[in-house]
């Protein structure tokens, strides 16, 4: 009997549902992502919020690991089976998948156009005029520092150069904490974390920028090596033996309350946020001057495209609208704190450590890391020998200006501007 | 007449039937890559169409100066890297053969086993733990040199220029050092009883005894450990990528050919692939190795004395 029954309900809902299918006519849009470790918070938050409004569309997120997703997804494009939605990386691989016919053009998008030209930049041909994924996410440099350490020291927030480096003293003399968490092990950490984090104030961001890829400015010049003279005077507030401190260590150094700061990028905050016992608070890179316009970096990382083949492209467009909107924006950045939105509309966050992050977007320029665009394609790839010539002006290899000049010659071999 | 010719040899098919898997295994895992290898080398990629080139890419490699100095500063660490083993390594494992070989230890097998036990070892696990050890933070380095008061003598290795690739040697010599003596210890072993027997009826004993008698017979077996250092190190990659990552820093100071030739042809961050250059590479590493076994084979192995016992 009830075998019986249990069937009939079966059969029941079955017939119902694909009837309900049919009636609706559901579409599915697949995405194709990197982001494994978001799976829980697209299933979680973003899938129900949109389809909740948009009945009739359907997601399923994707993600393979991000080791294997570039393959993994040229593989697909070009065998035609892969996803609706493309999660896009920054800069080059995108660019390459566009000028492929693979990833479709978004310049009749319209939430799009209220986007920053900066936010954008990571995702739009050479010359500015097609934009070919939504901006979702962006990471933001600064310092972050032991509030509690501060405290005890009696010690201020820096605002300029001077105070920055008087501060770093005062911790060194003190001797309880070692004054910056930074290794040159890694070498990353000395480009990323130090030469892009403080050097926007000195080339002035955008500008600088730009001029470098238009070949009016040079590594040589005074405001792309003066980044590599303060970098050089960190040397003597690093710990002890930070020639092979590595960037777990680095991390751990600070968390363990070791360390008074950590130049930071806006990755760490979650991490941080669970492995530190003591308050955090954040400042952005000093400027030289007290009133200069501050500069930070603000590196987009992650936006979200259309397969160029889709199947669904209306039901697509759809979700890309819904992708560059607040909504979305504020479900995203609160998940994920310290994955900023690039939305141009306001973000409510609820992390402290996230909102002082994001708060120097209104007082500050943004930019973006100065070696991204374009000036990578080549051999020697300018972002890698950034990372070698950084660590070595802080291990004093290499004084700031020969740094520069090699970095320059190895530009020079074969990149040609365009003017 | 012709059917009188000499009575013809059944064909002997099974040495082909039990040679064949072995050749066609080896072809395909081995000999086919090695010639896909060069052929890739001879192409370059221009605007998304592969084109054969000739010799263009080598000329790159040896002409151009960004690329030139960074394969000879890779060949000039890689010999360094080879010459610390050739110095260390085998030594010291011919060494520890002849103690071990000593009827008169005791515990011998358990020396030969802990001795052994880290050849057996993955790479990640010896450079992770090796970076613990000589961790400025972590580490027990310091402390232990505190311990004895020579904490002075303590600096971060593996983050200096002019340490580092010694450091990493040597990290690679422990690691390795279970197979000379292995190999070493096997030859002593097959020393007839007999003539140490006679060495000793005429005098010769204890070290003696070892430089006159012993060394010569092993001399095949170092002249092939030798040939195995060779071409282990310059196949070497996986220590140096786990311990100081892809870059091979501080300042490519521990770059050597196989960290250069990963770099180039699976490309590093923003640094795109390039398989032909780093198919050139591999090439140029297959001559280098190619050269060098040749040396020894025609040059030592061939005037090297054998004795029969």
């Amino acid at each position: 009997m009830m075998s019986r029954t249990m069937i009939a309900v079966l059969l029941a809902s079955s017939v119902l549902g694909s009837a309900g299918a049919a009636y609706a006519q559901d579409v599915t849009l697949n995405i194709e992502s990197w982001r494994n470790d978001d799976l829980p918070i697209w299933q979680e938050k973003l899938i129900p919020a949109f389809e909740a409004k948009n009945p009739g569309i359907k997601l399923k997120f994707n993600p393979s690991a991000p080791t294997e997703y570039d393959a993994a997804l040229g593989a697909k494009l070009d065998a035609n089976t892969a996803g609706d939605i493309i999660t896009c990386r920054p800069f080059d691989k995108s660019l390459a998948l566009f000028e492929k016919g693979q990833l479709a053009s978004l310049n009749d998008l319209p939430g799009l156009k209220e986007f920053s030209p900066v936010a954008k930049s990571a995702w739009e041909t050479d010359d500015g005029k097609t934009t070919f994924c939504v901006p979702v996410a962006s990471v933001i440099h600064g310092f972050i520092y032991n509030k509690d350490a501060f405290e005890e020291l009696g010690l201020k927030v820096p605002q300029t150069e001077d105070e920055f480096f008087a501060l770093l003293d005062k911790i060194k003399e003190n001797g309880t904490y070692i004054p910056m968490a930074m290794g040159t092990k890694d070498l990353w950490e000395a480009a990323t974390m130090g030469y892009q984090n403080i050097g926007p104030n000195y080339w002035k961001g955008e500008e600088g920028r730009k001029a470098l890829i238009a070949g009016t400015e040079k590594l040589t010049d005074p405001e792309w090596v003066d980044p590599f003279k303060t970098l050089a005077r960190w040397k003597d507030y690093l710990g002890d033996g930070f020639e092979a401190q590595s960037y777990p260590d680095s991390q751990n150094l600070f968390t363990l309350g070791r360390a008074a700061i950590y130049p930071a990028g806006s990755w760490e905050i979650s991490g941080f946020n669970t492995q530190a016992q003591f308050k955090m608070g954040a400042f952005p890179p000093p400027v030289k001057k007290a009133g200069d316009t501050c500069y930070i970096s603000d590196h987009t990382d992650l936006g979200i495209g259309m397969n160029a083949k889709t199947k669904n492209p209306e039901a697509a467009k759809k979700f890309l609208e819904w992708v560059a909107s607040p909504e979305f924006a504020d479900i995203y950045a609160n998940a994920l704190p310290g994955f900023f939105s690039l939305s141009p509309a306001k973000v409510k966050m609820e992390d402290p450590l996230a909102q002082e992050f994001v708060s120097w977007r209104d007082k500050c320029q943004s930019t973006i890391r100065s070696t991204y665009q374009i000036l990578s394609r080549g051999t020697p790839n300018l972002e890698n020998e950034t990372w070698v010539e950084s660590a070595n002006v802080i291990n004093g290899t290499d004084t700031p200006e020969v740094a520069a000049e090699k970095l320059q010659k190895g530009l020079d071999s074969w990149y040609k501007p365009a003017n | 007449m012709t059917t009188k010719t000499a009575k013809s040899r059944p064909v002997r098919w099974h040495i082909a039937v039990f040679l064949a898997p072995a050749v066609l295994i080896y072809t395909a895992v081995m000999i086919l890559p090695l010639f896909g290898t060069m052929q890739l080398s001879l192409f370059r990629v221009e605007n998304q169409i592969s084109t054969f080139v000739g010799l263009d890419n080598f000329r790159t490699l040896f002409g151009d100066p960004g690329w030139s100095t960074t394969f000879w500063n890779a060949l000039k660490n890689n010999l360094w890297f080879f010459i610390i083993h050739m110095l260390v390594q085998n030594p010291i494992g011919v060494l520890l053969a002849a103690l071990l070989s000593n009827p008169k230890l005791r515990f011998s097998t358990f020396y030969r086993t802990a001795i052994f036990i880290p050849t057996i070892l993955s790479f990640v696990i010896v450079g992770f733990a090796w970076k613990l050890i000589l961790s400025p933070l972590w580490g027990i380095a310091p402390n232990m040199l505190d311990a004895v008061g020579l904490k002075s003598l303590f600096a971060p290795w593996l983050g200096q220029e002019r340490y580092a690739l010694t450091t990493l040697s040597l990290i690679s010599v422990w690691q390795f050092i279970g197979i000379p003596m292995m190999l070493i210890y096997a030859a002593l072993l097959s020393i007839p009883d007999e003539i140490i027997e006679a060495a000793e009826c005429d005098g010769i004993t204890g070290a003696a005894q070892f430089w006159k008698i012993k060394l010569p017979l092993i001399l095949p077996s170092i002249g092939i450990i030798s040939i195995l250092t060779f071409v282990g190190n310059f196949n070497a990659f996986d220590l140096i990528y786990t311990t100081q990552g892809a870059l091979a820093g501080p300042n490519y100071s521990t770059d050597i050919l196989g960290t250069f030739m990963f770099r180039t042809f699976f490309g590093f961050q923003l640094q795109v692939g390039d398989r032909n250059m780093g198919a050139a590479i591999a090439s140029v590493m297959f001559f280098i190795i190619l050269a060098g076994v040749c040396l020894y084979l025609f040059g030592i192995q061939r005037r090297m004395r054998r004795y029969q016992f």
